[in-house]
């Protein structure tokens, strides 16, 4: 599919589509999917359609629908993709999380909590936040005036887990919760955009400083020394996170964010050698100081020889992907529920052992072509802030799915970050919605038709009288 | 912004091909040894959760799977466990399967072929996938009266229908409960399996009637006369029967049991020499009948070195390289590299008894769907005939003198001829005999075939194992009323 016709100047043709009967396609397909695999999945393990399915399509069906209008109506030359990938994702994920409380109800029938509805309503709550933020947000480009406010906002949500009690804030170790009156809230999740979004204004601001060089060593153009504040600030939030929320994923996912970040806006790859440098010697550090990293990275380097400890979780998620095999078990047909917290950090393995390495590679590939969609989008937009904000967002995503799917394969370490959109868990699917609705909104700005009036003319060029068309 | 935006862009290209290549490599490359991992309870948990067929004799089940409360569904018992572990074999979560829990898995387990087309409908009824069962060919008053027989010594009995191969009973001793190899508690089987193996004694788990084979001693001299009689003797036939007989081309002498005379002119009739087991008769008769003939004769009988299935797998049975006229001598008493297995035993008197025709040995008679409709049914195979109905003829003639005058009178049951022959192999000086009897009866018309083995027994076939193998067909015809 070609992408909106350039200029060198990187004006775009005014006969641009807007591509929004492709987005509806693709959204239907993405709601027939999810339809198809829900009734697979009653089908194969009750044997019968429960009654709530047609209520269920209505609403999915719904969702997307509104979603749609929304974006023809306030974001109409929004890339085609974004919103279907996400689709996709999220349906899959309702279907798997379903699977899982079937699977718990089978186990004991006593059990008559289910995860998938609740995950439908932040869903739908993730849709109305996105739709919000089309309607309210008309040009992304405003968002730096907060960029100081969201700083603060994004500081406040990361570390106010850390200062709470930990019978409010801790779950498995990790003190990065807020539950109160029966919900769980991950600010962290929230903290992650409320950064980007400063980090991007921030560097757009700063990137001429950073940029500057001093010293040359082995063929890399060093900073001076008092430019490399920001990131050591950044480095040492990281390890505060780590230090106090023992949230190893929050903090390698926002020192990643940032030092990509710092290096799209100074185009200085000595920025990513020194974040590279930052990021060994905090591993290090970690490694030596935290009794939980060193468990991590002595279970990730041989999980089978703590098979009935910290390994087991891992082991399970290996035994559920070999199993599957090529092709999987079919929806329904596994055991994935021997993966304890399948449906929110081990969802992955969940889609490897019942749709074999055709789905997870399928899965992989959408978010794939979700992170490019944002990157292409940060490539075409005019302005800085927008560009570099694109790629923020887009590579946060790309990012904490290598982490997460790394994690739960055995690439790298587990690091307990959730799975986007696909993960049982509101605040992040919530987030998610919110990054989405960002990166829809630049992109429409990137592939919205230059207004003619808008293209500067030359002095000499100009008639005395401008008549407008 | 741009240059570094594309090289991003590729980057994360590149880290989800990692990630793309590291699935593969867990899904496809270690896919077969993640999935068949005995760590992995998956596939078992599924096998669990089903209902596994039965494995029953005449009646009644003995290996039964039955509903628990436990994380795994069905339990597998074994009501009998120590009478028949040479058959079952076990299910274990530990260890595997063995025997027929093994050879039969797919009809137990419901995945057989067969059991398809119901299991098509079970989707459809919603029903649980249930196994089918197993209908074995033993006889229990057979089967209990060879444990018997066993008790307190290793070794193995295996009886047979001549007619049509069915195995009536198969024991190998010592023995062990299977049941508790194949409970839910990962522990306590291992300390049993520990119990069971992990001493000096002979390891209960090997079935001794069919996977080693054992050196046949004088039971090989019925082979040795099957040559003879196809070559043109009879059991008339003068042979000579030296007291001490010098191998050829050799210093070595070879003499009878306990330097024992079989008759003083140094000669005596085929069917006498069989009757005491004289040595240096057969000796000299093998050399004289050659080793070709010899050879080509016991692969007739099923000494051809070949593997079997009845469907538990049967070790091969053999005679060895034979070097020279002294190795072919011993050869023919034997000794020397002759090997068989104690089902090969029984298949050899077996064929006696039906006319030279030997048959299929088999010990799976139904197997039947979960409903209990029967979906197949073995029918008796001819395997091979070795011999002409005349040649047989003679050949019970000559056996039945074994029982009726000679080394197997042990043998002998009121009110009926029977037919036998006795083996007492030498293993090493320093360790007792095995001791051997191979027989059937009636003489005259054949109902069962018996072979009994005795491991280091120490002391002769007729006395040590004629009185089991009379024992095993007494239960029998008094089992048949």
């Amino acid at each position: 599919m070609p992408g909106p016709v350039t200029d060198p100047r990187g004006q775009v043709a005014t006969d641009t589509p807007t591509r929004r009967g492709t987005e509806a396609a693709l959204l239907g397909f993405a709601v027939l999917i999810t339809v198809v695999a829900q009734i697979i999945v009653d089908l194969t393990v009750t044997g019968h359609l429960r009654p709530e399915m047609a209520g269920f399509s209505v609403w999915i069906t719904a969702l997307w629908v509104v979603a749609h209008l929304v974006v023809r109506r306030w974001a109409s030359y929004a890339d085609p993709l974004l919103l279907p990938a996400v689709a996709l994702l999220v349906g899959l994920g309702l279907t798997v999380i379903h699977r899982l409380d079937l699977a718990a109800e089978q186990v004991n029938s006593t059990v008559t909590r289910e995860d998938a509805p609740v995950q439908l309503i932040w869903a739908t709550l993730g849709v109305a936040l996105f739709v919000a933020l089309l309607v309210v947000v008309r040009d992304h480009r405003a968002l730096s005036r907060f960029a100081y406010t969201l700083a603060l906002l994004g500081i406040v949500l990361l570390a106010l887990p850390a200062v709470l009690p930990a019978s409010i804030s801790e779950v498995n170790g990790a003190k990065i919760w807020i539950r109160v009156a029966g919900f769980s809230i991950q600010p962290g999740e929230f903290a992650k955009i409320c950064l980007v979004v400063f980090f991007a204004a921030y560097l757009v601001d700063k990137r001429d400083v950073l940029a500057l060089a001093s010293k040359r060593v082995a063929g890399l153009e060093l900073p001076r020394g008092r430019d490399l504040g920001p990131v050591l600030l950044a480095w040492i939030l990281s390890i505060l996170v780590l230090v106090f929320e023992r949230d190893l994923g929050s903090s390698l996912l926002l020192f990643g964010i940032f030092v990509v970040m710092l290096y799209i806006a100074t185009e200085r790859a000595s920025w990513l050698f020194i974040g590279l440098l930052l990021f060994a010697g905090g591993a290090l550090i970690a490694y030596q100081a935290f009794g939980h990293v060193r468990a991590r990275v002595d279970t990730w380097l041989d999980p089978f020889a703590y098979i009935d400890g910290a390994g087991y979780q891992l082991v399970q998620s290996l035994f559920g992907l070999g199993t599957g095999g090529l092709f999987g078990a079919g929806l329904g047909g596994g055991r994935p529920d021997q993966v304890p917290v399948a449906k929110s950090d081990f969802i992955a393995s969940a889609v490897g052992e019942e749709l074999g390495l055709f789905g997870l590679v399928a899965v992989i590939v959408v978010y794939l072509v979700l992170v490019e969609r944002g990157l292409r989008t940060s490539l075409v937009v005019r302005d800085a802030v927008g560009k570099l904000l694109a790629a923020g967002l887009a590579f946060a995503i790309a990012w904490q799915v290598f982490v997460v799917l790394g994690g739960v394969t055995g690439l790298l370490p587990l690091t307990g970050l959730t799975t986007p959109f696909l993960a049982y868990g509101g605040s992040s699917l919530v987030a998610n919605f919110v990054l989405v609705a960002l990166l829809v909104r630049i992109s429409d700005a990137a592939r919205r038709p230059v207004a003619p009036h808008a293209t500067p003319v030359r002095l000499g060029d100009a008639p005395t009288e401008v008549v407008m068309p | 912004m741009n240059a570094p935006l594309r090289r991003v862009a590729i980057s994360v290209l590149v880290l989800f091909t990692l990630l793309i290549i590291n699935v593969n490599i867990i899904q496809v490359v270690r896919s077969d040894d993640l999935r068949g991992d005995e760590r992995n309870t998956r596939v078992l948990a599924e096998e669990y959760d089903r209902e596994r067929g039965s494995i029953i004799v005449s009646g009644n089940e003995i290996a039964v799977s039955v509903p628990t409360d436990d994380r795994l569904e069905y339990l597998r018992t074994y009501p009998q466990g120590p009478l028949y572990a040479a058959v079952t074999g076990y299910y274990s979560l530990v260890y595997g399967n063995t025997a027929l829990e093994r050879a039969e898995n797919d009809v137990l387990s419901g995945e057989d072929s067969r059991l398809f087309v119901r299991r098509i409908a079970d989707l459809f009824t919603g029903r649980d996938p249930a196994g089918g069962d197993v209908v074995t060919t033993l006889d229990p008053a057979v089967q209990e009266a060879a444990m018997a027989g066993l008790e307190g010594v290793t070794g193995a009995v295996v009886a047979l229908d001549p007619s049509t191969g069915a195995i009536l009973g198969m024991a190998s001793t010592p023995t062990y409960d299977p049941a508790l190899l194949s409970s839910h508690d990962p522990e306590a089987i291992r300390t049993y399996m520990d119990e069971i193996t992990g001493t000096d004694a002979p390891d209960p788990r090997v079935n001794r009637a069919i996977e080693n084979n054992y050196p046949p001693g004088s039971l090989f001299k019925v082979i040795v006369s099957a040559a003879a009689l196809q070559e043109g003797y009879t059991p008339e036939t003068v042979v000579p029967a030296p007291d001490i007989m010098t191998l050829p081309q050799t210093t070595q002498q070879l003499r009878n049991f306990n330097n024992s005379r079989c008759d003083p002119s140094q000669q005596q009739r085929l069917i006498d020499a069989l009757t005491i087991s004289c040595n240096t008769a057969f000796a000299q008769l093998g050399i004289d009948l050659g080793e070709d003939k010899i050879r080509e004769t016991a692969a007739a009988w099923g000494l051809d070195d070949e593997k079997m299935e009845i469907p538990l797998l049967v070790a091969p049975s053999g005679i060895g390289d034979i070097e020279s006229d002294a190795a072919l001598g011993q050869t023919s008493i034997g000794q020397r590299d002759v090997r068989m297995t104690v089902l090969q035993a029984a298949m050899v008197a077996a064929t006696v008894a039906n006319d030279g025709v030997q048959m299929k040995p088999y010990l799976v008679d139904e197997v039947l769907a979960p409903d209990l409709t029967v979906i197949d049914e073995t029918d008796p195979e001819e395997l091979r005939q070795p011999i002409s109905a005349e040649v047989a003829n003679q050949l019970t003639e000559m056996m039945t003198s074994v029982v009726a005058r000679g080394s197997g009178r042990a043998a002998r049951l009121p009110g009926m001829e029977v037919a036998g022959k006795t083996g007492t192999a030498q293993v090493r000086p320093d360790v007792a005999d095995h001791n051997w009897f191979m027989g059937f009866a009636p003489a005259d018309d054949p109902q069962i075939a018996v072979a009994v083995f005795v491991a280091n027994g120490g002391g002769t076939g007729g006395d040590v194992s004629a009185p089991i193998a009379r024992d095993v067909m007494a239960a029998f015809f008094e089992g048949r009323g």
